[in-house]
């Protein structure tokens, strides 16, 4: 019999199974076929993903079926054969990562608590998005230097700092800084530098 | 790193120092343990790899190393100087590499010295130095005087030999602990790797980093790294073990205060013009034969970034925008913020998946800085010590005036876009889920935030809208951009033709390109985005022919699918591998073929006007002496701030002479601790089940590990009468942790030259947020590590000391 890979197995599987003799594969599928069917990740949409945990960068197959109200289950995360980093490994935090994305934990919306109060309140994304923008544009105007006292042009904002994206992609760390440097912020950091 | 995890299975010796692989990168770690258990690799030895693994801690990485030492933490340039002294005591460095590919000839101009613990041009007043004197003699042209002999008094080679004579396998067990006959083993078998034929590679991690010397205990092993000829070959370099998943890529897009995208300098406010910030920051060609790429095409990056943030409103008149771009006053960095706080100076802070309370250092003296603020943006999918700062255990709300918003945001599962590793690989992710519930992502928070504030500006008016109101949003919905749009903006396009461009070598300085990222340049061309790529090891003929595991098409690395730096190095003067085995790039007579080069492609190795093989420093070569670091042109053994003994090598200079010491210059009182009260060294760790916080909202991962622990070394426990399982308090000047202790034989007892000192290890993950502290609430008040740490940095980095720190222990109850 030949050297069979998971890969080429599961694409035998989908194949109508009259039609694969015994002798291909040294034993019959149509019992393995039926137990697929069974399988949780049948019929499920495969997408590929990267683990959000540390920087070797395993790469993750993730496994999505469309249910019948239009909401998208996540089945199954699991790591990716094909990638030369990982090779379809995980480790635990990778492989625990279904939990991490479909979890009752999650901040459901937006919260905002008054200075001095003892509690949070939930509130509008408009309210929080407005409050901040005020915050931002009050403290920028009270703190903008924009000549400095040697007299250079400096044009920096020193009230207010951004930090993190340790864990958001490159395209949203880009647009982070470009938005901060944009309003003059130079008290800028992430994990990179602790 | 300078190389990439996969190429870790190509070393004959890998040094693992400050790092634990098997347990915090447990998959990468199979590269080292294919290097080791390879039975047909190594010249002539039908042997795998060895793996030394130097660290205060006995882990899963020591339990597989052929050899593990115990070290003191934060003296591994003690170490390494032992190698550099050993290496060069024994003529055991690879010579040709050193004349022709280091400074070593270089030499230096008379006035640098090194003298009682110091450097040439110190000032106690400022501690810093004035480092005019760290610099070469130079000809008429500003270029280098070298000796090629390498015998002048005062090249580098002798310099390097000089100042590492001191470093003796006794000096080296007095400081780091381990016993002489030990690192003689070490020594043996790292003399052996500076043969073209052998390969070494380095890797570390925050055991290096977390200290006031971290940017000199990494360069000390870059430096014997060039002594053996081990940079820029595959199975070689310095190969630095980051933490997250996209650290990487978001520190080359400069989420940091002192860059810009592409490692570009932020401008200073001494700097005029653009023309003046180019004169300053560019590096400076030293060699006639050095391309000085970075230098040469500085101004071409720096303009097309501005191309790409102010499009139309950055022209020639205007030097494009060039003074929209804020100068900082001084240091910005992370504890710069908090200490700013602390002062009253920092009115709001937006932290985006990153939560200050528990990373400190110095918890409490963040939880203060955080009450000093007027507001504070937390954007996170959970809530974090951070979002909660404000009813933390010993907080009372009342007295707390920051607002606070807690806004819920996406995971990394529910968007696309690109996370770098490590390797410098670029890997596009699909969106596999929509936004859960109310969930946002962070970049439409930003744009929304960034739009409205525009708009602000628009019917208020205020302090120079400028910059605001130009800021290029040239996205389909300026409000929620696609990362996609993004990543086409950060690859950069020929404004002329408006075609992506696919190499940095096509931007220009007169306006006619942009690019939000130049080392990012070519990795969406107009064929498409090459790191959806996924050539990999379903067909390993096909996709890694060369057998040095490149797999070209699979995603894509910087700079230009590269995928070791400084490949150049890899092969002789002309053009032949140092090992033919295990070629990087080689010159086939009409090109460069391998990897990538990194290099011309055609240019000749025996041309007499061929570029030498670092093209990116201002030397062309690489730096055993380098004047770019603010503590010193040689790494150089100094203590931890808080340390059990005085230094060995000059007791009068223990710690390092220019670490910024923030609560003493901000007139607040002392916060670092005595031996005489706290004679037990700390070091922190990490956990393979815990990823920093975020993994205490993990059931499955709590459960491996729910509970906060200090490990502690048997011998100190039985003098503590402290058994396995009792509670106990760790305490520094800083503040306290009551945890559980775990009894091992991990760690154990140093013997610094008779002085006998223990050490004990900490990890980080717990504190008053997260599943566990919902069960444990009394418990779980003094979990966080990092209130112990001290609050001071690196002098180069201002990375914190979180590694080395001085504590006592005692039972609770």
């Amino acid at each position: 019999m030949a050297t069979l890979t998971r890969r080429d197995f599961l694409k035998l599987a989908g194949v109508s199974v009259g039609t694969l003799a015994l002798s291909e594969l040294g034993f019959n599928l149509a019992q393995a076929y039926e137990v697929k069917q069974a399988l949780r990740i049948a019929g499920a949409t495969q997408s590929h993903s990267v683990c959000p945990y540390c920087a070797v960068g395993c790469s993750l197959v993730a496994y999505t079926r469309k249910e019948a109200d239009g909401t998208v289950r996540l089945l199954q995360i699991e790591g990716d054969p094909d990638s030369p980093i990982n090779e379809g490994r995980l480790c635990p935090k990778g492989a625990t990562a279904m939990q991490l994305a479909v979890s009752n934990r999650r901040v459901e919306q937006p919260l905002y608590r008054a200075p001095g109060a003892s509690s949070w309140q939930k509130v509008s994304w408009d309210f929080v998005l407005d409050k901040i923008a005020r915050n931002i544009k009050d403290t920028r105007d009270r703190t903008f230097v924009t000549v400095d006292e040697a007299g250079h042009v400096v044009n920096r904002c020193e009230g207010m700092a951004f930090a993190g994206g340790a864990a958001f992609s490159n395209e949203e760390g880009y647009l982070a800084v470009k938005v901060m440097r944009g309003l003059g912020v130079v008290f800028i950091e992430q994990q990179a530098r602790v | 790193m300078t190389n990439h995890w996969r190429d870790i299975k190509n070393a004959d010796l890998i040094l693992v120092n400050g790092a634990n692989p098997a347990e915090a990168h447990p998959v990468g770690f199979q590269w080292f343990m294919r290097a080791k258990l390879d039975p047909e690799r190594g010249p002539g030895n039908g042997g795998g790899a060895k793996i030394i693994h130097a660290d205060p801690r006995f882990s899963r990485t020591s339990a597989v190393a052929d050899m593990y030492l115990r070290i003191r933490t934060g003296t591994d340039v003690a170490y390494f100087g032992g190698l550099i002294n050993y290496v060069l005591q024994n003529n055991l460095h690879h010579e040709e590499y050193v004349k022709y590919y280091t400074n070593a000839s270089f030499i230096v101009k008379e006035g640098y010295e090194f003298r009682d613990g110091l450097f040439s041009g110190y000032d106690p007043e400022h501690r810093s130095y004035n480092t005019s004197t760290w610099a070469y003699e130079v000809d008429e042209h500003g270029f280098a005087k070298r000796d090629m002999t390498l015998q002048h008094p005062r090249c580098v080679f002798q310099l390097l030999k000089q100042h590492y004579s001191r470093y003796t396998p006794e000096v080296v067990s007095k400081i780091t602990g381990i016993p002489q006959e030990d690192f003689l083993k070490v020594a043996r078998l790292v003399g052996e790797m500076g043969r073209p034929d052998k390969v070494m590679t380095i890797v570390y991690a925050v055991g290096l980093t977390h200290h006031t010397t971290g940017s000199q205990l990494i360069r000390s092993g870059a430096v014997l790294q060039l002594l053996l000829g081990n940079i820029g070959r595959p199975g070689g370099g310095m190969n630095a073990e980051r933490g997250h998943a996209n650290i990487q890529g978001n520190t080359d897009n400069a989420i940091s205060w002192d860059i810009l995208p592409g490692y570009l300098a932020i401008p200073a406010p001494g700097e005029r013009t653009l023309d003046d910030y180019v004169k300053e920051k560019a590096p400076k060609k030293f060699d006639p034969h050095a391309w000085n790429f970075f230098g040469t095409n500085y101004r071409k990056f720096m303009v097309s970034l501005l191309k790409a943030w102010y499009g139309d409103a950055a022209t020639k008149d205007n030097e494009f925008a060039f003074h929209y771009i804020p100068k900082p006053a001084g240091n910005s960095s992370w504890m710069s913020i908090f200490d700013q706080a602390l002062r009253g100076k920092m009115e709001g802070l937006i932290l985006s998946g990153m939560t200050a309370t528990s990373i400190g250092p110095d918890s409490n003296q963040v939880l203060q800085a955080l009450s000093n603020l007027k507001w504070l943006v937390v954007m996170d999918a959970f809530p974090t010590t951070s979002s909660e700062f404000w009813h933390a255990p010993g907080m009372d709300p009342s007295k707390v005036q920051t607002e606070v918003f807690l806004l819920p945001c996406t995971h990394w599962i529910e968007k696309d876009g690109a996370f770098t590793n490590s390797g410098r690989w670029v890997q596009w992710k699909d969106q596999v889920l929509p936004p859960e519930g109310q969930s946002r992502h962070d970049h439409w928070i930003l744009a929304d935030l960034f739009l409205r504030i525009r708009e602000l500006y628009q019917r208020e008016g205020g302090k120079f809208p400028d910059p605001i109101m130009h800021l290029t949003m040239n996205y389909k919905d300026p409000r929620k951009p696609e990362l996609d749009e993004i990543a086409q903006e950060i690859n950069g396009k020929d404004l002329v033709t408006g075609k992506r461009l696919s190499t940095f070598a096509a931007l220009k300085d007169d306006g006619t390109t942009m690019a939000g990222n130049w080392i990012y340049t070519g990795f969406y061309p107009e064929s498409g985005n090459l790191a959806r790529r996924r050539e990999g090891v379903q067909d390993p003929a096909k996709n890694d022919p060369t057998g040095m595991g490149f797999y070209h098409n699979w995603a894509w690395s910087w700079p230009l699918n590269r995928r070791v730096l400084y490949n150049r190095a890899s092969a002789d003067l002309e053009g032949k591998p140092w090992d033919p085995k295990r070629p990087g790039i080689q010159w086939n007579g009409k090109k460069w073929v391998g990897d990538v080069p990194d290099y011309p492609p055609t240019m000749s190795p025996t041309d007499p006007k061929a570029w030498l093989p670092f093209i990116m420093t201002g030397e062309g070569v690489g730096r055993l002496f380098s004047n770019s670091m603010l503590d010193g042109p040689f790494p150089e053994h100094y203590e931890p701030m808080e340390s059990p003994i005085e230094n060995p090598l000059h007791p009068q200079v223990s710690a390092s002479p220019v670490a910024f010491l923030y609560d003493k210059a901000a007139g607040r009182p002392n916060r670092f601790g005595t031996p005489e009260e706290f004679p037990i060294v700390a070091t922190t760790y990490r956990l393979t089940e815990h990823e920093h916080y975020v993994t205490q909202q993990v059931p499955h991962l709590v459960q491996l590990q729910p509970e906060a622990f200090v490990e502690l070394p048997e011998g100190l426990a039985r003098e503590k009468g402290i058994k396995n399982g009792d509670m106990v308090r760790v305490r520094s000047k800083r503040g306290m942790m009551e945890v559980r202790a775990i009894v091992t034989k991990r760690l154990g007892q140093l013997d610094l030259g008779g002085k006998k000192v223990w050490q004990i290890g900490i990890p980080i993950h717990w504190g008053f947020v997260g599943i566990s502290a919902e069960l444990y609430p009394e418990k779980s008040r003094h979990w966080l590590a990092n209130a112990l740490t001290p609050f001071v940095g690196d002098a180069n980095a201002r990375t914190p000391e979180f590694k080395a720190f001085l504590v006592n222990v005692e039972k609770i109850g």
